[in-house]
């Protein structure tokens, strides 16, 4: 007991020590943060940019539409006539609204055009044709005489209120949340059962090329050996999260402070108007205020729990893979043909958690986040959703017998192929090392 | 005299492959014992077997009387023929936790170090990493790793490899202290010279069966063709026929300067060395007389060659 923690303790050390995972560490979550405010100032620069918009309406009926707003701002030019206006836009505007004269209202909706240099973004003419979309709708109305306050009088908005039955509200952003935690939480085990997976498997190759592994195991068991490595690489692992978590909630901390007395006014007038929810989306300022309002309501806790059992079980099976995988072969190239199998039910729980994370309890849902190899991914994506707890329960027990199962299978492949040179085996010459 | 390991009727397959078939021998306390044999005999597998790192299929194994036990470990020191050192870590880190795997303490270990490093002069590669290290120093440190716990049993798998001439006989010196300050020694190596050097016992494996073992000394006798290596002065030009009509007569050489003549002569059926000698001091002088023993290596290729 006493050699398997000096294995971990220096497993643990070669791994934290070494420069690029220190680096590593600390960047990554700036990297990350530091991304994301980039995107963040680039899409907001990028709607800030005034357009100018120039347009030719030949009914004069349509001008109304075009009021001014913080993004588009509209020039008529019906005056100059359209060729002219058409010479002028081309070097002076972003683009020209062109309304031919026509005196039947339903002709004319087809008959606009828009000229631009670029073709247009589809938020832009959407934006555009919502305008005229309600211009000519009133016209119509007009036309028909019709009361248009009668009219608005009948139009009706429904917004369903979601709240689950313990009471717990829940809006669209937060389950888009939801979905963004889960799937943020499901790949960060993905990436790392490969990344640490890999680094058992190098360490193990390591000790074989550099031939001490005689020397090593003349004084403890291969088993103690396999099991101090993957230990010790995931206690390096976990560090690693963790220090992820505080620097990550220390930056959540700091937005959240700088936008606070902000984030508690919007976030009255949500509740007032439904609309506003609307709105909310598309304005990404806003967004982020709901976004750390919604955050606090997450089950952060069971998320951080879960995250711990999932990364362990889903690591040491997958890492005992990794290691009999090193054992095995003399070299990182030789190893590509086993690493294919071993790949495979990840890549599929991390598509099978992506798809179903718009119905996250559905029976596929349901079979893979109990099934032990996809578990720690697809289970991972529900929970923030709230998982019925025998199925955590289910799911994580079949999680430990496999991991034992596939421990010991590990183990007998990786104390043959430690101390076998020279030749690459195939899958018939490992199957016999199970049974030496 | 007391064994200090004993291994008994040890056999240990792979499969199909026999590896050691009914292999048996014993380590007197306080000995060099060789363990010989051609590539692929099985002297690696058995060397496995006594480190625990396999296990056999039957037989047993006694270590002071008591069978192989995993507390045996720490009284066993082994350097693996095929042996390195984690690359990028530092020489005393890495000595000392291999020390601490051996059931040392950690302070203990790092006394045991600081003599040692102070030993062989190297005090200054304490924190290099074994990268920056040549191959030969790296194997120092490696033999010194081996060492350093001070076990009963020490296990050198062709431990000159790798050392030049000077290093490999500070290697030697370093060997033959440690058996003298009572810890046995099992050696296994393909260099006949210092096994003639260095082994008080041998054990000789081929095709995974034991051939041949014993006290080094006894073998030789055993070996021992009754023949000698004699050099005759004599004005006769025909000596060696006059010796041929009493003995039989090998690799003559008659260079004839000084009229000395050199030549091998063997003992028929009932002569003696008596007879040998009176007869030639009767037909020349006699200017050297030396019984030719067999060399271990003759002793090695003769056992395999007639095992086969």
């Amino acid at each position: 007991m006493n050699k398997l923690l000096l294995i971990i303790k220096r497993e643990f050390f070669a791994k934290v020590k070494n420069k690029s995972f220190i680096i590593l560490t600390i960047l990554s979550p700036l990297l990350v943060v530091g991304l994301g405010a980039l995107i963040f100032y680039l899409s907001e620069k990028n709607s800030e940019d005034v357009r100018k918009v120039a347009y030719v309406d030949e009914t004069s009926q349509l001008t109304p539409a075009f009021t001014n707003t913080k993004t588009i701002e509209f020039t008529n030019l019906t005056a100059i006539g359209f060729k002219q206006a058409k010479s002028i836009s081309e070097k002076d505007y972003y683009g020209l609204i062109y309304i031919p004269k026509n005196d039947s209202l339903p002709q004319l909706t087809n008959s606009i055009k828009f000229y631009s240099q670029e073709s247009p973004g589809l938020s832009f003419i959407s934006n555009i044709e919502n305008r005229l979309d309600k211009r000519i709708r009133n016209l119509k109305i007009e036309k028909l005489n019709l009361d248009v306050a009668t009219i608005k009088a009948t139009e009706t908005s429904v917004s369903i209120a979601t709240e689950n039955f313990t009471g717990e509200k829940s809006s669209k952003i937060g389950s888009m949340l939801r979905m963004a935690a889960g799937g943020g939480f499901g790949y960060l085990i993905f990436m790392f059962i490969i990344i640490y997976g890999t680094s058992v498997m190098r360490s193990v190759i390591e000790e074989k090329t550099s031939r001490i592994i005689e020397v090593i195991i003349s004084s403890v068991k291969p088993f103690q050996l396999m099991l101090g490595k993957i230990l010790g690489n995931a206690f390096a692992g976990l560090m690693q999260f963790i220090i992820w978590m505080i620097i990550g909630g220390a930056i959540l901390f700091v937005i959240t402070m700088y936008l606070g007395p902000e984030a508690t006014k919007n976030t009255n007038s949500l509740q007032m108007t439904p609309e506003v929810v609307q709105q909310v989306q598309e304005v990404s300022n806003n967004n982020l205020q709901l976004v750390l309002q919604e955050i606090k309501n997450l089950p952060i806790l069971t998320i951080f729990f879960s995250f711990l059992v999932y990364f362990f079980g889903g690591y040491l099976i997958y890492s005992s893979i990794y290691a009999a995988i090193g054992a095995a072969v003399d070299s990182e190239t030789d190893t590509q043909q086993f690493m294919m199998p071993v790949l495979m039910p990840l890549v599929i729980a991390i598509y099978i958690g992506f798809s179903i994370i718009e119905n996250p309890h559905g029976s596929v849902a349901v079979g893979f986040s109990i099934f032990p190899l996809t578990s720690p991914i697809v289970m991972l994506m529900r929970i923030p959703f709230g998982v019925p707890w025998w199925q955590i329960a289910v799911s994580m027990l079949l999680l430990i017998l496999t991991f034992i199962g596939i421990v010991w299978f590990a183990a007998k492949i990786y104390r043959v192929g430690i101390l076998m040179y020279g030749k690459k085996p195939n899958y018939k010459e490992i199957y016999r090392w199970l049974k030496y | 005299m007391k064994n200090v390991l004993e291994v008994e009727n040890v056999t240990k397959t792979y499969g199909n492959y026999t590896a050691l078939n009914k292999v048996s021998i014993a380590i007197p306390e306080g000995s060099v014992f060789g363990l010989l044999g051609p590539n692929g005999a099985g002297k690696t597998s058995l060397i496995r077997i006594i480190n625990q790192i396999t296990l056999p299929d039957s037989g047993a194994i006694y270590l002071d009387g008591k069978p192989l036990h995993q507390n045996h470990i720490q009284d066993i020191g082994y350097l693996p023929e095929e042996r390195g050192l984690y690359k990028s870590m530092k020489v005393g880190e890495q000595a000392i936790y291999l020390a601490q795997l051996k059931g040392m303490s950690k302070q203990e270990a790092k006394k045991k170090l600081i003599m040692w490093f102070d030993k062989f002069g190297i005090n200054d590669w304490w924190n290099k990493k074994i990268q920056e290290l040549s191959k030969g120093m790296a194997q120092k440190v490696q033999f010194i790793v081996t060492v350093m716990h001070e076990p009963k049993l020490l296990i050198f798998d062709e431990p000159f490899s790798g050392f030049d001439p000077v290093n490999a006989n500070l290697i030697k010196d370093e060997i033959l202290k440690l058996r003298d300050n009572g810890a046995s020694i099992i050696f296994s190596t393909h260099r006949m010279e210092s096994v003639e050097e260095m082994c008080d016992y041998i054990a000789l494996i081929n095709k995974s069966n034991k051939i041949l073992d014993g006290k080094l000394s006894d073998i030789k006798n055993q070996f021992k063709e009754n023949k000698f290596e004699v050099g005759l002065i004599s004005e006769n030009e025909n000596i060696f026929n006059v010796v041929q009509e009493k003995f039989k007569v090998t690799n003559l050489d008659s260079n004839g300067v000084n009229n000395e003549y050199r030549m091998e002569v063997t003992l028929n059926g009932e002569d003696t060395t008596k007879d040998l000698i009176k007869y030639l001091n009767s037909k020349a002088q006699i200017n050297h007389f030396t019984e030719i023993i067999p060399s271990a290596n003759d002793i090695f290729l003769k056992s395999v060659a007639n095992h086969e």
